[in-house]
């Protein structure tokens, strides 16, 4: 909408002749030229800014700062395009340049990025946040100590806890033990007072939440009888540390045995007899992540059989639904047939439902004991359309080629309209039969057009995982495979077992194979338009 | 003091961002909520809960609300999403700082350091055992315990007023005696459903897992040996006969058993509200034994967990810790919302003979294991039991076969 009204003052202040009334009112400065074009496009831009600097201002807040760089430049492009009068090319390509970055560019990118990562379970996050888990995680509470109903106090900003053991207060510090604390008030079973100290109130505590729960009070002189801490601010416990970080030498050191862990290139802290802590943190592992599929043994055997069929099935989706799509679309282009758009919207209508739904309602109508095949349409048949592992791919075809040919069709009832009526007229003077005609016209005109969407039809099946995931699952299962895959897995299906459903999510993992896998279908792709060019030939 | 930045930052930008978008009317407001906030309310707290519990724990919240002045503000989340997205979204600072969720999941979140160790101190004695062993994972407690769940043996007594069946041959007997389309329902799929079949597998005295002494799990399996083989080789036969149908999925069996097609079903709680809706008379006991030894069901606990990068660590202790495992908390959670509560003196208060049953039949059960490889476990597990329900493979070698698959996933993991 801004894009027309931006180019109504189209006249250069320099352009010669007399200038009319109008355009020298308009003589292209907005200082001057209020029309309502501009007022809409200054509301618009002006939404955009807000949008863009809550987002700027968001991102500050969580210090992201790759996207506030991002957002500033997004704004100053936008900004200067939509009020520069030598920038109109860009307007009309900037809403679609910024998608196309964050979309596309930055999803492929980042995609890349992981797959050179060990990103995954185990390797959530960075090292600053493993550090600080496997402190907590390895902080315990001391055996048989007491609670310790505990008062939070402050003075002159420090903090303090106030504790009643053995009914006696002891006031301590980060810096100084417990020590008894006769004059303090205790009421109950707990201190509420302490001369010196101010007592902080909850409203208080949680304003002072991180703090407080990192305070550790040294239970006495000895640093070996632990350290108390509380986790809601009114109950302390004694805790020891039984590995100790250590940010000089980056380190832990378990207190127990003494055993020191030092940071891997995986990723982690390893002890020198290998033992691993928990959480790691996430590294670049180079090209690891590619290498996998052929070096782990437990891949390989299922790996080539789902190659196999992931080819099979992509090929045989498209050469079924094209077979079936071209025969429909040209039986309803003969004018002798009445009724044609009838037929012909009739005919559309598995497109026009989502594939997963449709994937779903097949799978019901599948099943072997209670589906609608089975039991209706042949008579209380026992036959195992999803769950024999050849059979199931039958299935799987027979509903990609419901599902795939209304597209087909459409497609090719559009290229046989174009297709000149009088090259077939002249085709059946010279006495061509309705077969000839079809194999040296009709075909090779229609495949112009339609190979093109065909090789797309190949790249979209190959990785056809909603069909797959919706109704078999990958199933049924190989026997006795040291991974969970099934007859009926593609690879991109097998990429999200393996990866996701194998006990822990590998992200980097993930990641680099689905770029192998764009990795082929972009070398097929490829090749595939390159000949299809040579079609065009005729 | 360092997340406090952030914190900080973000009112800052989002009362600047306001004050741009409402106009100058709303500034009054924005410096007259700083002195009553010491006053009253201290904080607002995130909390995920999922679709079934969300309406139970509302009122529940509300009075913690009305004691503390924290705010809680709960998400509805999908239950399989809450765990996966707590993994996910922790580390980036945007996580919840609690979250309500099955207990199965504390593992693969200890090992991705998202959750942060509680001190239940005293507290932990006003828990059943198997509660907080379900809260626990590697010696340390995590969790609060909400609710306990398990399945066991539901009858309709429409069709069959008592059951003498010692073992589960003799259950089958009795129930094929009774005329129905199917004898005892146990829930399948294509992938089968070990969960459903634990209890019969647990009666060979084939554990999923070692158990060290102090009860919780260990890595090493103990599905394999004689007890697995004689497990496999009775799902088999149940196979066999059409007990155990992969047909019969979790929606077709609860349809059949309302229907009143079978006269037993291994099934849990969730799934009796509806039979008893349907104006059903049922009862519920424990699972006989297939194989000789006890038949243990899996103990699901729900728990309270908090985040390990909450900003509120107190405010969340406070919720977790100090409301949520009292006995007044969880005796409000049951009359809205009708699970066994894990505090053990709401359930002993617990007047309803339908959860009494279950209560009884998971006395003797066995916590899901929570570690990180369980995922793995649960595919392999089920692929197999699968394929030897169908009788497409040999039971005993598939088994042992699988026994050495998952040893070695759950070595590698």
């Amino acid at each position: 909408m801004t894009d027309q009204q931006t180019l109504e003052p189209p006249a250069p202040p320099e352009a010669p002749g007399p200038r009319s009334p109008r355009r020298s009112r308009g003589d292209g400065s907005h200082a001057r030229n209020f029309s309502a074009g501009f007022v809409v496009k200054l509301i618009l831009v002006a939404l955009v800014d807000a949008l863009g600097v809550y987002g700027i201002l968001a991102a500050l807040a969580v210090q992201s700062w790759g996207i506030l760089a991002f957002l500033v430049l997004a704004l100053v492009a936008v900004n200067w395009i939509y009020f520069s009068k030598r920038a109109v090319p860009g307007k009309y390509l900037i809403p679609g340049l910024l998608f196309l970055l964050v979309y596309q560019l930055f999803v492929m990118a980042y995609t890349g990025y992981v797959a050179f990562t060990n990103y995954g379970d185990g390797h959530n996050s960075t090292k600053a946040d493993a550090v600080e888990a496997i402190s907590i995680q390895n902080e315990t509470r001391v055996e048989g100590s007491p609670t310790l109903p505990l008062t939070v106090v402050q003075r002159d900003g420090e903090l303090g806890f106030a504790v009643v053991q053995d009914g006696d207060a002891e006031v301590g510090t980060a810096e100084e033990p417990f020590t008894a604390a006769d004059d303090a008030t205790v009421e109950g079973e707990r201190v509420t007072a302490v001369p010196g100290w101010e007592v902080l109130g909850f409203a208080q505590i949680a304003e002072q939440q991180a703090a407080i729960t990192e305070l550790r009070v040294p239970f006495s002189d000895d640093p070996s009888e632990g350290s108390v801490r509380t986790q809601d601010g009114s109950t302390g416990y004694v805790y020891q540390s039984t590995l100790v970080y250590d940010e000089a030498t980056d380190t832990f050191t378990d207190s127990a045995t003494g055993e020191t862990y030092t940071p891997s290139e995986s990723g982690n802290f390893v002890s020198e007899d290998g033992d691993v802590l928990t959480p790691g943190w996430r590294v670049g592992v180079g090209l690891d992540n590619f290498t996998r599929v052929f070096t782990d043994s437990r891949l390989a055997g299922p790996f080539a059989q789902i190659t196999v069929w992931t080819f099979a099935f992509a090929f045989l989706s498209v050469l079924t639904t094209f077979a079936v799509g071209l025969f429909l679309a040209i039986v309803f282009n003969d004018p002798r047939i009445r009724g044609r758009k009838v037929y012909r919207s009739l005919l559309i209508l598995p497109y026009a439902f989502p594939g997963f739904l449709s994937a779903l309602v097949w799978k019901g109508m599948l099943n072997e004991r209670f589906g609608f095949v089975n039991e209706v349409l042949l008579g209380g048949a026992d036959i195992g359309w999803l769950t024999s592992p050849w059979l199931a791919k039958l299935s799987i075809l027979m509903v990609n080629l419901w599902l795939g040919f209304p597209y087909m069709f459409i497609v090719c009832t559009g290229a046989l309209q174009a297709i000149p009526a009088d090259t077939i007229e002249a085709a059946k003077i010279d006495g061509a039969g309705a077969w000839r005609i079809f194999r040296s016209m009709t075909l090779p005109l229609l495949m112009i057009s339609v190979a093109p969407l065909l090789i797309a039809s190949f790249a979209f099946n190959f990785n056809n995982f909603t069909l797959i995931y919706m109704l078999t699952g990958g199933g049924p299962n190989f026997v006795g495979t040291p991974v969970v895959v099934g007859h009926t897995d593609l690879l991109i299906s097998m990429v999200y077992s393996v990866a996701f459903e194998s006990g822990n999510k590998q992200y980097g993992l993930a990641s680099a194979l689905s770029i192998l896998i764009f990795i082929v279908v972009g070398a097929i792709s490829y090749v595939g338009f390159r000949r299809t060019r040579k079609l065009e030939e005729i | 003091m360092r997340r406090s930045i952030p914190v900080v930052a973000a009112t800052l930008g989002l009362a600047l961002t306001l004050t741009a978008c409402s106009g100058s009317g709303d500034t009054g407001d924005d410096t007259s909520a700083a002195p009553t906030e010491s006053a009253g309310a201290t904080g607002t707290l995130t909390m995920w809960v999922d679709d079934t519990r969300i309406n139970e724990m509302e009122p529940v919240v509300a009075t913690f609300t009305e004691s503390t002045g924290i705010d809680v503000e709960l998400v509805q989340k999908a239950s399989g999403d809450i765990g996966k997205d707590f993994v996910a979204q922790v580390p980036t600072g945007e996580g919840p700082d609690v979250i309500i969720s099955a207990h199965d999941g504390l593992g693969e979140w200890v090992n991705n350091g998202v959750v942060a160790p509680l001190e239940l101190g005293d507290k932990a004695g006003d828990f059943s055992e198997s509660a907080i062993a379900g809260v626990t994972y590697d010696g340390k407690v995590y969790g609060t315990p909400i609710s306990i769940e398990n399945i066991a043996l539901v009858r309709n007594n429409a069709l069959l007023t008592d059951t003498p069946a010692a073992t589960f041959d003799e259950l089958v007997a009795q129930a094929k005696s009774a005329g129905t389309p199917f004898s005892v329902l146990v829930q399948q799929g294509p992938d089968s459903d070990p969960y459903h079949l634990y209890p019969l597998q647990t009666s060979f005295g084939a554990p999923v897992f070692e158990q060290s002494a102090d009860g919780s799990y260990t890595d090493t399996l103990s599905m394999g040996g004689p007890a697995g083989d004689a497990f496999a080789a009775y799902l088999a036969k149940l196979g066999a006969e059409g007990v155990l149908d992969l047909a019969v999925d979790g929606e077709k069996a609860k349809q059949a058993f309302l229907d009143g097609q079978a006269p037993y079903m291994i099934t849990g709680p969730w799934n009796t509200s509806a039979f008893e809706e349907a104006g059903m008379d049922i009862a519920v006991l424990p699972v006989p034994s297939a194989g000789g030894q006890p038949a243990q069901p899996f103990v699901g606990v729900q728990g309270a967990f908090v985040s390990a990068k909450s900003e509120n660590p107190v405010l969340a202790n406070e919720l977790v810790v100090n409301f949520l495992s009292t006995e007044a908390a969880q005796d409000a959670l049951y009359a809205e919302g009708g699970r066994m509560p894990a505090n053990s003196a709401s359930a002993a208060k617990v007047d309803n003979g339908i959860l009494k049953g279950f209560g009884e039949a998971g006395a003797t059960g066995a916590p899901m294991p929570a570690i990180p490889a369980m995922s793995s476990v649960w595919a392999f597990w089920g692929a197999t039991e699968a394929q030897i329900i169908s009788g497409q493979a040999e039971p005993v070698s598939t088994w042992n076969t699988m026994v050495a698959n998952v040893q070695d996933a759950v070595d590698k993991v």
